[in-house]
């Protein structure tokens, strides 16, 4: 870890227009659970939590913050040459890339994680778990995401492009036709927390993940370490070559 | 005292060759790498400075590799070519920011030392983005200096600086070759290098070409024949005195009617080619001459002083 990347993280991340964004997806999701927390009756305020949650929050939101964190966090830098300024130092690139990593946690954190979280005790309170659980899987499902897509964006210079298609065809589309392809997503995992932590209602309200939990956490922990240590090993090769 | 070593170094990207077959060794004192564009300096400075790995070959500093090998840049400062840095801060915290990614002992003192060196200390509380291309090359200029580095290299330094930047940065690259420093620049522009390159490393298509003191370099430049078309109110006269006074080897007619085309596809009609043996001679004596005769000067032009055409002579060499 390293203060002074830390700083500089921050400043591509959040000093840029592109910012905003991070705000656009967890107000929708405040002001969907206001709503309907104000709409829907005190019975079904529960059904209504698991499907905006799961299917909203947990399925578009977070992957999407994911991108733009993990990726945001050093392909901008990496696209425009900046990143040399980094590189030109006595520093492990290792360390470049866990101090980047642990940014882009902090900001998927703030705004997919705390809203989450938010949103399900707004709608349900603290009944059954239900925001605790969600908040947690949205925790967890966003540091895989950042450490996942920040790999992509130094292993390629399309990692929005190709992030987007794993997030949203591999795991929303295909996951949701070939039952095989859940086994293989971070969502799915990370669901597996959500249950875990409702308990026994998690079948009363519908409540599903692809994979036990006992899979889900070694996965979670391998995906995250594996991807970080090999974003590390790509950034020692990192190849900066100028407009020539 | 640091030596940058490339020992055959080659370099391609699938099919194509961008550096073939490179020796040099650079010490210090300050070096220009000078080629046309796409000659494969970019990439020379790329594997010098470790971001790029050779294809064939190995680039050492002091007799360690450079690739892959992070503890390198406590002694390598880089001024990369691309103006990318992080728009939004200022130049005193990217500078700042540079000396605490060296973990440099007192940063804020290391930062005031790098800018002042570089007169940006005046400007330095302004975010980046509003620079001037001048202005962030110096910026650029300051992060690298700011770990007081052996070794400097730097990608096309000169570009977009007007003349005061310019010389500035020349006596400022002069100095820190004089200090003992090992300063590498690359330059398409034969003057930028010639003013305060001691040694010159040219590369043409990938290859390196020559390599030498810059006297050499010059005299080899030099040397070589010039040729000019000039028009002028008495060609005739004009051509004689210059024959006479001895710096041109042949002149040569155009006729300005009846369409016989000599010396080239170029040369339009009416206008007289000079073959100069001695071209800084020349231009300096064809005005005296003219006016000496009350022949007016209507156009002096190089005819073949491409800087390609300068580089293609070398390598011929």
């Amino acid at each position: 870890m390293n203060a002074t990347v830390a700083r500089l993280t921050v400043h591509t991340l959040l000093g840029r227009r592109r910012a905003l964004l991070l705000l656009v997806l967890p107000a929708i999701l405040l002001v969907l659970a206001l709503v309907l927390r104000l709409t829907v009756g005190e019975d079904s305020r529960v059904d209504v939590a698991v499907g905006l949650l799961g299917a909203f929050a947990v399925a578009t939101l977070v992957p999407l913050l994911g991108l733009i964190a993990g990726s945001g966090a050093i392909g901008p830098e990496i696209e425009d040459g900046s990143i040399v300024y980094l590189l030109a130092k006595p520093l492990s690139r290792h360390s470049i890339v866990v101090t980047k990593l642990a940014v882009a946690v902090g900001v998927v954190t703030v705004f997919a994680a705390l809203p989450v979280l938010l949103a399900g005790l707004v709608l349900t309170g603290t009944a059954d778990g239900i925001a605790v659980g969600y908040g947690l899987a949205a925790l967890v499902a966003g540091v895989a995401y950042c450490a996942l897509f920040l790999l992509l964006a130094v292993v390629t210079r399309n990692a929005v492009v190709v992030g987007l298609l794993y997030a949203l065809v591999w795991e929303s589309l295909v996951g949701s036709v070939v039952p095989g392809a859940q086994a293989l997503s971070v969502q799915q995992w990370a669901l597996a927390l959500t249950r875990a932590v409702v308990g026994d209602a998690a079948d009363v309200y519908n409540v599903t993940a692809a994979v036990r939990l006992a899979v889900a956490v070694p996965l979670l922990v391998a995906v995250t370490v594996a991807s970080t240590w090999l974003a590390g090993s790509r950034l020692r090769s990192l190849r900066l070559t100028g407009d020539e | 005292m640091s030596t940058l070593v490339l020992d055959t170094v080659s370099r391609w990207y699938g099919n194509v060759v961008a550096v073939n077959d490179v020796s040099m060794s650079i010490g210090p004192g300050v070096t220009g790498l000078l080629g046309p564009n796409g000659a494969g300096k970019s990439t020379l400075i790329h594997m010098m400075g470790g971001f790029l790995a050779p294809s064939s070959g190995s680039v050492t500093l002091d007799g360690q590799a450079v690739w892959r090998h992070e503890q390198v840049y406590r002694h390598v400062g880089i001024v990369p070519e691309r103006e990318a840095m992080y728009d939004m801060v200022s130049g005193w915290s990217f500078v700042q920011a540079n000396a605490r990614l060296h973990r440099l002992a007192d940063p804020d003192a290391a930062a005031q030392r790098a800018l002042d060196l570089v007169e940006m200390s005046d400007v330095a509380g302004r975010a980046i983005g509003t620079y001037s291309k001048g202005m962030k090359q110096r910026v650029k200029m300051a992060s690298a200096l700011v770990h007081d580095p052996p070794v400097l290299l730097l990608d096309e330094p000169f570009n977009g600086m007007d003349p005061r930047q310019r010389l500035h940065l020349m006596d400022l690259l002069r100095s820190m070759g004089e200090s003992g420093r090992t300063v590498l620049f690359s330059s398409h522009i034969l003057e930028e290098v010639e003013e305060i390159a001691g040694t010159i490393e040219v590369m043409v298509a990938g290859r390196h070409a020559a390599s030498g003191e810059f006297r050499e370099i010059r005299r080899l430049m030099t040397e070589r024949p010039h040729q000019y078309t000039v028009r002028s109110s008495d060609d005739r006269s004009l051509a004689a005195a210059v024959i006479a006074d001895g710096c041109a080897s042949a002149v040569e007619l155009l006729a300005a009617h009846g369409g016989l085309r000599l010396g080239g596809a170029d040369a339009r009609p009416g206008t007289l080619r000079v073959h100069a043996t001695d071209h800084t001679r020349f231009v300096r004596v064809l005005p005296q001459v003219a006016r000496a005769q009350g022949i007016r000067l209507f156009e002096v032009a190089p005819a073949d002083e491409s800087l390609e055409s300068v580089f293609a002579y070398l390598v011929t060499r």
